[in-house]
């Protein structure tokens, strides 16, 4: 057994920047990540970090603009904490290092983004993630935190009491890739989780083969809710073979759309009149979308975006990475042909239930990053806000697990305060009731100690012994490949949880779902090694990937309205009587329940009253 | 073949003990048991093969573990071939359709992580950034030359990131402003003079390509050297710090052992320029008049 003050689950910019504050507060600080740092996915971001830096510009501006992205589903005390932050931390990032694109005076650009009533996304010309990701793994490096990569966490380590709020999170359980060891990791003070999105719950995403969302399903059968889950941001160019995304840069500089008959649909077809290719993302999308559905797709899957007119010379100039891109992965001269782009599952504005300092009602379990849902992007997240939310969020969560003096915060968590539960009108039975994976495992060992309290040591060794059943298990029985279900899966999730919502697709993909549990009961892993099985592997997260793909779709069917990116054909306007609550999801042992928390929209001077949302 | 297969004690004892665990010997009854899935697995290759548009791909396998894999040996696969299709779409269509246990690292699928790093016929290309239209078929995978297999496709990356971190891979200027919100300034020729070096996605292309490398265990290597002027180069840090940068890169197993020979350059995947910046940082060394082996 491995033992530290604090364990951060995930190293990309959330979990290095949680390392490094933990550690800055004199903690003892170990990363356990599935990938050497280097590999995480932060490093895809292209566009920036939104930061309010110069005269003109103001934290509140900053927090007003979020908010109405948002659709007045984030939490303002957490929106306030990003933007008032947001300054710090993108110069303590240029204090260590960061290339960020300049200005001829010498100080970080800014540039303008959708969304935002100021320039103020800085940014490392259109690879801000990767200079992030690095930047921060440097300062890693220096600080001597203790990195495990390549290994995989299988579980958390939490207490069996009834409630989830009075649940203790002792530590992890993690697998060696390399030698196929599976150890447990105790946490004296806190776990901290930071481990990205569930993109490939989607066929088609511009999420990294590495985001399964581990994180959050594993939270979720600890007894932590989920929240806002419904809320998926899909990025309407991204290419058809590999979901690889192509920057909103190249209609900002003039590329236009086409459908199969050659139209200029966003105009000719009266999508957006007056904005045409610009206007806001999910709109793009569902335009591209009803093109493809109404037949005028070409091969019955994408659009065109043709930049040709452009001139070669601009587009090399401005340009230049996406003809890499589009040549690169699909093949094609950007230059010579018009690039072929369909909508691609992007960001879940979704996660992990926690409030601003990063904390869950679990006693210490803390998550950050795209993971979590502090809430901050509430049903729609603005661009340049991603990044932000990692520095930020990661700090916080980073200071608080090592004990650092900080404000208590005003957002609720778990079942207290107000909230009100609800039924799922599901067609099949949902969950898994006492089965394989969740907390039970933990939960039966902790009760047989005799009369007296388990000690904190023997909840990690329990939690050890059940996933190494577990492990054994897979590795000795026979039956499919997990492929199979995670690929029908994926091909249901793209087809009823897509940027069109209507009761009866997303009840079907709740069958398909229900299926797809049945049918991972006989998955078995195929390679007998124990030398980095990537078969076993994946075969796990299969099984985190069916745990988020029902909690997405639980909550696309109970929200009937329409809601930044959230849209239901039965109810397609936004109802803020009924809606201005978050929807939160309880595995509750394995049978969900549903309940809704009210949304926050006081702030520390002012109420921010909602208003239609348009640009 | 210059890919290396780890011998020797360490690997025998895993191997000892696997075998003779109870777990083990029933996982290898299971999988005898598993002939009709891998039936079916060949039957979808039958007909992968029979279909005119597939690509033939001969992938590299290895594991110490597994009694049928301790030979190094290649296996092929047809892949039904789709237009844009990378070197890494078709191993995860054979990975997928039939064989479970083929094994290579990979994640972001857009050449930004520097995971899939393979000898792909016979040079170091990124798998994810490969088009197989662009290759001679049958297409030969192979795991990156110079590194311990560890299995399949996959290298030991240890030596090479101890080699990246040898030369104090982080920011440490001799002075930072006194307000919390101020920043350095950076001029726009110096962030473009050390852009293409800031570019390194660790993927190990070029230690792999070199020849240097592969002759002396201790050198630095192009990516590590790359880092040193990434920094070295970067005006914010200062005189005192370039100083000390320069004297690691000078040691014995610096940069004075690079003969030029330019093949890490070829192989980069992000097209930095190695061979320069290691030429480069020769000069600054002899300039600020520095002894050196
Ligand atoms: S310098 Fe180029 S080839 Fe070498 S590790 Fe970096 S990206 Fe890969
Ligand atoms: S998969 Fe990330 S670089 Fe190829």
């Amino acid at each position: 057994m491995y033992e530290h003050d604090v364990i951060v689950v995930g190293a990309g910019g959330a979990g290095l920047r949680a390392a490094i504050a933990a550690k800055n507060e004199g903690a003892d600080v170990a990363i356990v990540s599935k990938l050497h740092p280097v590999r995480s996915h932060t490093g895809a971001a292209e566009g920036g970090i939104n930061a309010a830096l110069r005269e003109g510009d103001s934290w509140e501006d900053h927090a007003y603009d979020t908010m109405k992205g948002s659709d007045y589903l984030g939490d303002a005390p957490a929106i306030e904490a990003l933007c008032k932050n947001s300054p710090n931390e993108v110069i303590q990032l240029e204090h260590w290092g960061m290339a960020f694109s300049r200005e001829e005076d010498g100080r970080v650009s800014q540039r303008p983004f959708g969304g935002l009533s100021f320039p103020r996304t800085t940014y490392a010309g259109a690879e801000t993630g990767h200079q992030l990701l690095h930047t921060m793994y440097e300062q890693l490096v220096k600080s001597g935190v203790q990195v495990y990569d390549e290994w995989h966490v299988l579980n958390l380590a939490v207490t069996d009491e009834e409630r989830p709020e009075d649940r203790t999170c002792h530590g992890v359980v993690a697998y060696d890739v390399q030698t196929g060891e599976v150890s447990g990791f105790r946490a004296r003070n806190g776990v901290i989780l930071a481990t990205g999105g569930p993109g490939q719950a989607f066929d088609h995403t511009t999420n990294a083969v590495s985001c399964t969302g581990d994180g959050q399903a594993m939270a979720y059968r600890a007894g932590v809710p989920l929240e806002d889950m419904e809320f998926i941001q899909f990025h309407p160019t991204s290419l058809p073979s590999t979901g690889v995304l192509i920057s909103e840069g190249v209609r900002g500089e003039g590329g236009i759309l086409y459908n199969a008959e050659g139209e200029r649909f966003m105009f000719e077809r009266g999508y957006a009149n007056n904005d045409g290719e610009l206007a806001s993302r999910d709109v793009v999308s569902r335009a591209e979308l009803t093109e493809v559905n109404e037949g005028r797709g070409i091969d019955d899957e994408y659009v065109h975006l043709d930049m040709r007119h452009l001139g070669e010379e601009r587009i090399l100039d401005r340009l230049e990475n996406i003809l890499h891109l589009a040549e690169d992965f699909e093949g094609v001269d950007g230059l010579e042909e018009p690039m072929p782009v369909k909508p691609g599952q992007h960001y879940a504005m979704g996660g992990i239930e926690t409030n601003e300092n990063g904390e869950t009602c679990v006693n210490g379990l803390y998550a950050a990053g795209e993971c979590a849902c502090a809430s901050v992007h509430g049903a729609n997240r603005l661009g340049g806000n991603a990044l932000p939310e990692l520095i930020v969020f990661g700090k916080r969560a980073g200071k608080h697990a090592a004990g650092a003096e900080m404000e208590p915060a005003k957002i609720e968590t778990g079942q207290r305060g107000e909230y009100e539960t609800a039924e799922i009108d599901s067609p099949v039975t949902l969950g898994e009731p006492g089965s394989f994976g969740d907390a039970d495992a933990v939960a039966d060992g902790g009760t047989v100690a005799e009369g007296g309290s388990v000690d904190e040591t023997s909840i990690v060794e329990r939690a050890v012994e059940a996933e190494r059943k577990k492990v054994d298990e897979l590795l000795s029985s026979d039956g499919i490949h997990h492929s199979e279900v995670r690929s029908d899966l994926q091909t249901t999730m793209t087809r009823h949880v897509n940027v069109f919502r209507e009761e009866e697709g997303l009840k079907q993909a709740l069958r398909d779902i229900r299926e797809a549990r049945d049918r991972y009961e006989d998955v078995a892993v195929s390679d007998p090694s124990r030398t980095f099985n990537t078969d076993l592997l994946q075969t796990i997260e299969t099984r985190n990937l069916l745990d988020l793909a029902e909690a997405i779709t639980i909550g696309a069917l109970a929200r009937e309205e329409f809601r930044g990116a959230h849209w239901r054909a039965e109810a397609p306007e936004r109802k803020d009587d009924e809606w201005l609550k978050h929807t939160m999801l309880s595995w509750n042992d394995g049978t969900p329940e549903l309940w809704y928390r009210p949304v926050i929209l006081e702030g520390e001077d002012k109420t921010y009253e909602p208003k239609t949302r348009s640009y | 073949m210059s890919t290396q297969v780890p011998k020797g004690e360490e690997v025998e004892s895993t191997t000892d003990e696997a075998a003779s665990s109870p777990g083990k010997q029933r996982r290898d009854t299971a999988k005898a048991d598993r002939a009709g899935q891998q039936e079916k697995q060949r039957e979808a290759e039958e007909r992968a093969k029979a279909n005119e548009d597939t690509v033939q791909i001969k992938v590299f396998r290895y594991d110490p573990e597994v009694e049928a894999k301790q030979e190094p040996r290649f296996d092929e696969f047809h892949v039904p071939f789709e237009k844009g299709m990378t070197v890494l779409d078709s191993l995860m269509y054979a990975r997928d359709h039939y064989d479970p246990s083929l094994t290579f690292r990979h994640s972001c699928r857009q050449a930004i992580c520097g995971s899939d790093a393979f000898f792909i016929n016979g040079s170091q290309r990124l798998g994810c950034k490969t088009q197989l239209s662009d290759l001679d078929e049958p297409v030969r995978i192979e795991p990156l030359p110079h590194q311990d297999v560890v299995k399949d496709l996959v290298v030991d990356m240890d030596h090479f990131y101890e080699q990246m971190h040898a030369v104090e891979p982080y920011f440490d200027p001799d002075e930072l402003p006194d307000g919390e919100l101020e920043e350095q300034r950076q001029s726009r020729a110096n962030r473009e003079k050390i852009k293409m070096s800031t570019r390194c996605i660790w993927c190990g292309a070029c230690m792999s390509s070199c020849n240097i490398a592969a002759g002396d265990n201790q050198y630095l290597g192009p990516a590590a050297i790359n880092k040193a002027y990434r920094f070295a180069m970067d005006e914010r840090e200062g005189e005192a710090r370039k100083q000390e940068r320069l004297e690691i890169i000078e040691q014995e197993h610096g940069v004075w052992r690079c003969q030029t020979q330019f093949s890490c350059t070829e192989v980069c995947p992000k097209d930095i320029p190695l061979t320069e910046h290691i030429q480069e940082l020769k000069r600054e060394a002899v300039k600020s008049n520095l002894k050196f082996w």
